[in-house]
């Protein structure tokens, strides 16, 4: 079924503005106004934009390192995001958590979570609330390839089952833990069949296609919402740069980027909107630097804003 | 309020009872909390007041158990918490030491973990290395948790109603042997505020600051002592973080001599750190003899039943130290 022209730039719209955003995350990076790291998500805008157009505003997302396409696609303010990679008072999170740690509790953003599989656990526990509270609202949790192999991954997903929790466990299969190749021994068909153990469908699905990753997720967003328990995704998709900015990227072949580099979730779309007819070439264009400008502004946003005082060093410990 | 003498594991029950009947958001999760109604029965009966939607049993799931405490929370739900041993409270500590506790500075004071995790702790039932440890000062350490230790009954219920309103993550930390001890405990609810410490007993020789099962070995030592004429103060602090410095130094103020007794082993507990906080405060100045700390042996608590005994403080241990630290002059 053809999608409307309205959700073909919106989609759009996000995907390019993610990509924007990250790109002057490495440049931010690369000039030293961002210190630490940064895990970028590009290439992997599909996944974030694909599952999160599927939600409500009051929904909730718990998300992982990887994260700032989570938020943005949650609808966070990008100069606020910027400013909290900057470090900067006027941040999300009052330059106290960085680039791994950004959330936004009033806008459903429960968190980035710099520990694989941090996420999980505190899911089920979000499902108990939301059941609790007898409200309509899911939580979706990502969670990347890496953290299957983790206990936390595990014991999520039993009690999600026991206790029948709106949770949508989203899985972003970029086939690399960090250097440890998830790919060569599981592909994503056989990690969604982890569902079945544990109870719950699980289903890989293409994560370039953003188009897949809603039609999939938005099915178990209605499980979810319905009372029906949890669900488990597989997103296959790809990191295009290193783990991090401290990652050497020396496990990968050149010829395996370059292959999914044709794969490019936004061309991809971008092509198949030009095939439907839904946007012109000027559109998307426009669509492109509007995104572009966006994030210059937060950039600058991000440049002038003031430092925390050192006097609120203690701040936030306790409530 | 009428108050009568009841078991220290009922007092913890009626705390909770009545928070969860006062407060909608406060629920229970743990392992055979429900229908088994707890490994020290702690939680029996529960189940039939408040139903399987309050009280969450759970499969062997310790990580799984913190974080749906952490994530429910999150949400502005009030779950308790239950690790079966605090020995298992490592599996645990992901979710309490890099989520919990970190969770509203990194989010820069936009969110809260009003969650309680209760476990207890301690040897003497032959439970081996294991099942009987005392980890609370791995918790103090870590900023953003409180830490409760109750050793009566009465501030078991207090404490725990306080924790359980706390919008802070709380570490509460019971004994296993003080579970079936006996104390006046009033009935309806009251709160004790967290970081007051009690004068349990008032001296003018030495003062003795002690923590859970300790309180009550040091009280026993002190009834012997004053047949000798020796007269111990006996302090609990009740919280150890918060800690209310106030209290302890205003007695080695009076006193002169401070003794520290606690069951977890000598090396890194909480011991140094108090002697650290008094010694770097007025009441140095006061000491008449140097801080002592009388503390479980640095060895994992063994299985035989009298190297269990030695491992840890008895009551004559604490009388012997005692009795020698009143006759040191510096």
């Amino acid at each position: 079924m053809k999608i409307t022209k309205k959700l073909a730039k919106n989609l759009l719209q996000q995907m390019v503005l993610i990509r924007a955003f990250e790109e002057q995350a490495d440049k931010s990076y690369i000039e030293g106004k961002v210190h630490g790291t940064i895990h970028v998500s590009i290439g992997q805008e599909a996944s974030s934009v694909g599952s999160i157009c599927t939600l409500n505003p009051d929904d909730y997302i718990l998300s992982t390192h990887r994260g700032h396409g989570h938020s943005l696609a949650k609808g966070a303010d990008p100069k606020l995001m910027m400013a909290e990679l900057y470090g900067k008072e006027i941040g999300y999170c009052r330059g106290r958590g960085g680039s791994m740690h950004i959330a936004d509790i009033a806008g459903g953003n429960l968190g980035a979570n710099g520990v694989v599989g941090g996420g999980n656990p505190m899911a089920v526990g979000v499902g108990i609330a939301l059941k609790m509270k007898k409200k309509s609202q899911v939580v979706i949790c990502f969670f990347g390839d890496g953290a299957f192999a983790n206990g936390a991954f595990h014991e999520s997903m039993q009690l999600a089952v026991l206790f029948n929790i709106p949770v949508i466990f989203i899985c972003e299969n970029n086939q690399y833990a960090m250097s440890f190749p998830t790919g060569d021994s599981k592909t994503s068909e056989q990690l969604a069949e982890s569902g079945d153990h544990y109870g719950m469908p699980g289903v890989a699905v293409d994560g370039n296609d953003v188009l897949a990753v809603r039609k999939t997720v938005q099915k178990a967003v209605h499980r979810a919402r319905n009372g029906d328990g949890p669900s488990l995704v597989i997103t296959n998709t790809y990191r295009r740069r290193a783990h991090s900015r401290s990652d050497r990227d020396t496990y990968r072949k050149k010829k395996e980027i370059e292959e999914w580099e044709k794969r490019d979730p936004i061309n991809l779309f971008q092509k198949y909107v030009s095939e439907e007819g839904l946007l012109t070439s000027e559109e998307m264009d426009e669509i492109k630097q509007q995104a572009y400008s966006t994030i210059e502004n937060s950039r600058k946003f991000a440049d002038e804003a003031a430092e925390p005082a050192l006097e609120t060093i203690e701040d936030g410990v306790y409530a | 309020m009428t108050s009568r003498e009841i078991r220290y594991l009922e007092a913890v029950r009626e705390a909770m009872i009545q928070e969860m009947e006062r407060d909608e958001t406060v629920f229970l999760i743990g392992e055979d909390i429900g229908a088994y109604g707890g490994a020290f029965q702690v939680t029996h009966g529960m189940l039939d007041i408040f139903g399987p939607e309050r009280i969450l049993d759970t499969p062997i799931t310790e990580m799984g158990i913190a974080g749906a405490a952490v994530g429910a929370a999150l949400l502005g739900m009030r779950p308790i918490a239950e690790i079966m041993f605090m020995d298992f409270v490592t599996l645990a500590s992901e979710q309490l030491v890099n989520q919990a506790a970190k969770l509203r500075f990194m989010f820069g004071g936009n969110a809260s973990v009003p969650m309680v995790l209760r476990t207890p702790a301690g040897s003497g039932v032959g439970g081996s290395a294991q099942h009987s440890q005392s980890l609370e000062n791995w918790f103090v350490h870590i900023p953003g948790l409180k830490v409760v230790m109750p050793s009566s009954p009465y501030d078991a219920k207090g404490l725990l109603i306080a924790a359980i309103r706390d919008n802070n993550p709380v570490v509460y930390v019971e004994h296993k042997l003080l579970y079936k001890t006996r104390g006046h405990v009033p009935e309806g609810p009251y709160t004790i505020s967290l970081g007051s410490a009690d004068v349990k007993r008032e001296g003018r020789d030495l003062t003795i600051v002690a923590t859970s099962i300790m309180v009550n070995r040091s009280l026993d030592a002190a009834e012997q002592l004053a047949g000798e004429g020796i007269e111990l103060e006996v302090i609990d602090p009740r919280t150890l973080k918060p800690l209310d410095t106030e209290t302890i130094i205003q007695s080695v103020k009076k006193t002169g001599r401070l003794l520290i007794v606690h069951e977890a082993a000598r090396t890194g507990g909480f011991g140094g750190e108090l002697s650290a906080e008094i010694a770097e405060s007025e009441a140095f100045g006061y000491l008449d003899s140097p801080i002592v700390r009388l503390a479980g042996r640095d060895i994992p608590i063994p299985y035989n039943r009298n190297l269990e005994r030695h491992a840890v403080p008895q009551v004559d241990d604490i009388i012997d130290i005692a009795r020698d630290l009143v006759k040191v002059k510096i």
